[in-house]
C-alpha cells in the first residue's frame, strides 16, 4: 500500500465526519469546561462570565490535594493488581486450546456489559455480613461469625479490579497470542523453570504493552466514582466523587470543572512521565 | 553407556501417532542428522529428546541415565529453534549469557565465557548490540553460541539453517561441522535438506511416518538404501521395476537384463540407479533401448532423458563426457548389474 500525504482537499474528506463529530462531542465541551473552570460562581447554582483563579486556589487545600492523592493512589493500585492478575491469567489463556479461550473471553465479555451499578450492588451483597461471602467460611469452619466486610478500601479496590479486569485481559491478549512460543521453550533448554521462563522472558519482552496496558487501567480507574461510593467510606471517595457532589448536588460547576481539569492535567502528567521512564528505560 | 539412547519412543497426538516405536542409538560425539519431509515426525523426535514434548511411551536415555521425565529445564542441553528464540529484549551478549545467569555464575565467569563464544562464532565486540541490528547468519550464529554456552551434554538444532539463503547455508554447514569435531559434542540436526545432512552428518537418520526407514553413514544411505523411499528422497535416483521368471532370468521394462539376479524367491523388485551410474551406448549395444526425450545442459553437468518403454530414465554425465546425443535420437541405456541397487518392491 502506497502512503503518500494528502494533497487536495478531497482527499480530506474521509476524515471530516469523524473530526466533526470530535470536534461537536469532545473538544467544544472540553473547551466550556476549560471556560467555566475560571468563571465565577454565583449563589443559588448559577455562574456568571469572568476570568478568577479562586476556584482552583480553593482546590489547592490540603483536604481537596488529600483526596487527589488517594484517588491516583486508588487508581495506580488498581493498575497494578490488574496487570498482575491478567498477566499470568492471559499468559496461560493463550496457551489453551482454541475452545478455551473462546468460552473465557465471552465470560469475560460480559463482565464488561454490567454496568457499574450492578458490579457495586454485587459486590456490597458478597461483602455483606447477612449474605455475603464471609457466611461460607463460617459454614466451612474458617471464621467464627459472619462480619460485613464493606465499607472497606479492600472492598473498594476489588470491586474496582473486578470491573477493570476484563479491559486488561482483553489489551494483553493480542500481544501475548503474538508473543512467539518458542522464546519459553527456549529459555526452558537453556535452565530456566517454567516460572522463571516467564519472569526473564515474556515478562521483559512485553514491557511495553505492560506499561500501555498500566495506563490504560490506570485511567479507567480514575474515572470511577460509582464504586468508592457503594463500597467505601467517605474517606475512601475519589476525586470524581468529589467533582459530581459539587457538580450535581452543591451547584458549583466552575469549582467541579477547575478540579476535572486539574484532574486531566495530573493524569496527562503521569502518563507523560512514564512514557518518558519508558523510552529511557529502551535507551539504556 | 556414554551418549544418546531412544527405546521403544512412540508419540501420538489424538488419533494421530508422529513418532511409531523408534530405536535409536548416538554414540557421544558423533553428529546425528535426522532427515524426512515435513510431518514425518523428526522435529517431534528432536522435542521428545529435548524434554518439550513427552512421549506417550517408550524411553529416553542420555549417558546411562533415564531423562524420559526429567523437565527440559533440568537436561543440560542446548538447542537451536527454527526460529532462532533469540531473546528480542536481551543484546548478543545477555543473550549469550542468559543460560549462565540462569545458573547464577559470577558476572566476570559468565563475562569471559561470552567473550570467549563471541571470538568463536567471530563476533568478537559484537556483545552490546541489539540483537534486532545483525543479519540473519549473525543472528545464527549468536543462537549457536547461546546454545553452546553452558557446555551442553547434547546440542539439538531444529532445521537451524533454513531461513538462510543458499549460499550463507552452504558456509553455516561447513561452519557448524568443524565447529561440532572441534566441541566433540554429540549433535542432533533436524533438517529436510539432504544436502545438508551429506554435509555434516556422521550418520543420516531417513524418516518417513513417523518411522525410521534408515540410519547409516552418508554415503552408505546414498549407496545402499534400505527402501524405495531412501533412495529416492537422498539424491536423485531412477527407480526401475524389475521382474524375474522362473529360472532366475531377469528382465527390466520388458527387456531381459544379463547377469542381474533378484534376491531369492523375489519375482518383483525395484532397481534404484543413480543417473551418474547410468550409461548411454549406441543403440543395440545397451540392455535396454530407449529414445532421448530431452537433454537438459546445466553447464557443470548434463542431464539426459531417456524414454524406455514408457518409464522416463536420467542419466547425469559431465560436460567432458558429454553423449553426442540430440532429442528423439535412440540410443542404448546400460544397466549394469554393479550398477544397480535391489529393493523391495
Amino acid at each position: 500500500m502506497r502512503r503518500e500525504p494528502p494533497r487536495t482537499l478531497g482527499d480530506y474528506l474521509p476524515i471530516l465526519f469523524p473530526a466533526g463529530m470530535l470536534t461537536i462531542f469532545f473538544v467544544v465541551p472540553f473547551g466550556t469546561m476549560i471556560a467555566v473552570s475560571f468563571f465565577q460562581r454565583q449563589q443559588g447554582g448559577f455562574y456568571t462570565p469572568a476570568f478568577v483563579y479562586d476556584n482552583y486556589a480553593r482546590f489547592l487545600s490540603g483536604f481537596f490535594g488529600g483526596v487527589l492523592g488517594f484517588s491516583l493512589m486508588l487508581a495506580i493500585a488498581v493498575a497494578a493488581c490488574c496487570v498482575v492478575l491478567a498477566l499470568p491469567f492471559t499468559y496461560l489463556l493463550t496457551r489453551m486450546a482454541r475452545r478455551v479461550q473462546v468460552v473465557w473471553l465471552v465470560a469475560l465479555l460480559s463482565v464488561l456489559s454490567l454496568s457499574e451499578v450492578i458490579i457495586g450492588f454485587a459486590w456490597s451483597t458478597l461483602f455483606s455480613r447477612t449474605a455475603g461471602i464471609t457466611n461460607i467460611l463460617v459454614a466451612l469452619g474458617l471464621m467464627g461469625e459472619a462480619k460485613a466486610l464493606t465499607p472497606s478500601f479492600a472492598a473498594v479496590l476489588t470491586g474496582m479490579v473486578y470491573q477493570a479486569f476484563p479491559y486488561t485481559v482483553l489489551v494483553l491478549f493480542p500481544a501475548l497470542v503474538r508473543l512467539d512460543p518458542t522464546l519459553t521453550e527456549a529459555a526452558r533448554t537453556l535452565g530456566a523453570s517454567p516460572l522463571r521462563a516467564f519472569f526473564t522472558v515474556v515478562v521483559p519482552a512485553l514491557r511495553n504493552t505492560i506499561t500501555a496496558t498500566l495506563i490504560m487501567v490506570f485511567i479507567f480507574a480514575l474515572g470511577s466514582y460509582l464504586l468508592p461510593q457503594l463500597l467505601g467510606r467517605p474517606q475512601h471517595w475519589t476525586l470524581s466523587v468529589l467533582i459530581t457532589d459539587q457538580a450535581i448536588y452543591q451547584s458549583n460547576m466552575p469549582f467541579a470543572a477547575a478540579m476535572a481539569v486539574f484532574l486531566v492535567l495530573v493524569t496527562l502528567g503521569l502518563v507523560a512521565l512514564t512514557v518518558i521512564a519508558g523510552r529511557k528505560g529502551e535507551a539504556a | 553407556m556414554s551418549g544418546l539412547a531412544l527405546q521403544n519412543v512412540v508419540k501420538e497426538f489424538g488419533s494421530f501417532t508422529a513418532v511409531n516405536d523408534v530405536d535409536l542409538t548416538v554414540p557421544h560425539g558423533t553428529f546425528v542428522c535426522m532427515l524426512g519431509p515435513s510431518g514425518c515426525g523428526k522435529t517431534t523426535l528432536l522435542r521428545m529428546i529435548a524434554g518439550l514434548d513427552l512421549p506417550t511411551s517408550g524411553s529416553i536415555g542420555l549417558d546411562g541415565e533415564d531423562i524420559t521425565r526429567v523437565p527440559t529445564h533440568k537436561r543440560n542441553l542446548g538447542m537451536v529453534f527454527q526460529s532462532l528464540a533469540l531473546f528480542p529484549h536481551l543484546t548478543v551478549g545477555e543473550n549469550i549469557a542468559y543460560p549462565l545467569r540462569i545458573r547464577s555464575a559470577p558476572k566476570e565467569d559468565q563475562k569471559k565465557r561470552v567473550d570467549e563464544l563471541l571470538s568463536m562464532i567471530h563476533l568478537s565486540g559484537y556483545a552490546d548490540r541489539p540483537v534486532s541490528k545483525l543479519s540473519g547468519g549473525q543472528r545464527q550464529r549468536v543462537a549457536i553460541a547461546r546454545a553452546l554456552a553452558i557446555s551442553p551434554k547434547l546440542f539439538l538444532l531444529d532445521e537451524p539453517l533454513s531461513a538462510l539463503d543458499a549460499k550463507l547455508r552452504e558456509a553455516m554447514q561447513v561452519e557448524l561441522r568443524q565447529l561440532q569435531q572441534r566441541l566433540g559434542i554429540t549433535t542432533i540436526v533436524v533438517t529436510h535438506d539432504q544436502r545438508e545432512a551429506m554435509t555434516m552428518a556422521d550418520t543420516v537418520v531417513v524418516m518417513n511416518g513417523g518411522e525410521i526407514r534408515q540410519a547409516a553413514s552418508p554415503i552408505e544411505i546414498y549407496r545402499r538404501p534400505a527402501d524405495s523411499f531412501v533412495a529416492d528422497f537422498i539424491g536423485q535416483t531412477n527407480l526401475i521395476e524389475a521382474e524375474a521368471d522362473t529360472s532366475g532370468r531377469v528382465t527390466v521394462l520388458g527387456q531381459p537384463v544379463p547377469g542381474l539376479q533378484l534376491p531369492p524367491a523375489a519375482a518383483k523388485a525395484m532397481l534404484s540407479v543413480r543417473p551418474e551410474e547410468v550409461r548411454l551406448t549406441a543403440p543395440g549395444a545397451g540392455a535396454l533401448s530407449g529414445t532421448v526425450t530431452f537433454v537438459r545442459d546445466l553447464g557443470g553437468t548434463i542431464e539426459t532423458f531417456v524414454d524406455v518403454a514408457g518409464r522416463q530414465i536420467v542419466a547425469v554425465s559431465t560436460p567432458r563426457a558429454r553423449p553426442q546425443v540430440t532429442v528423439g535420437q535412440q540410443v542404448g541405456v546400460a544397466l549394469t548389474p554393479d550398477v544397480c541397487v535391489v529393493l523391495a518392491r
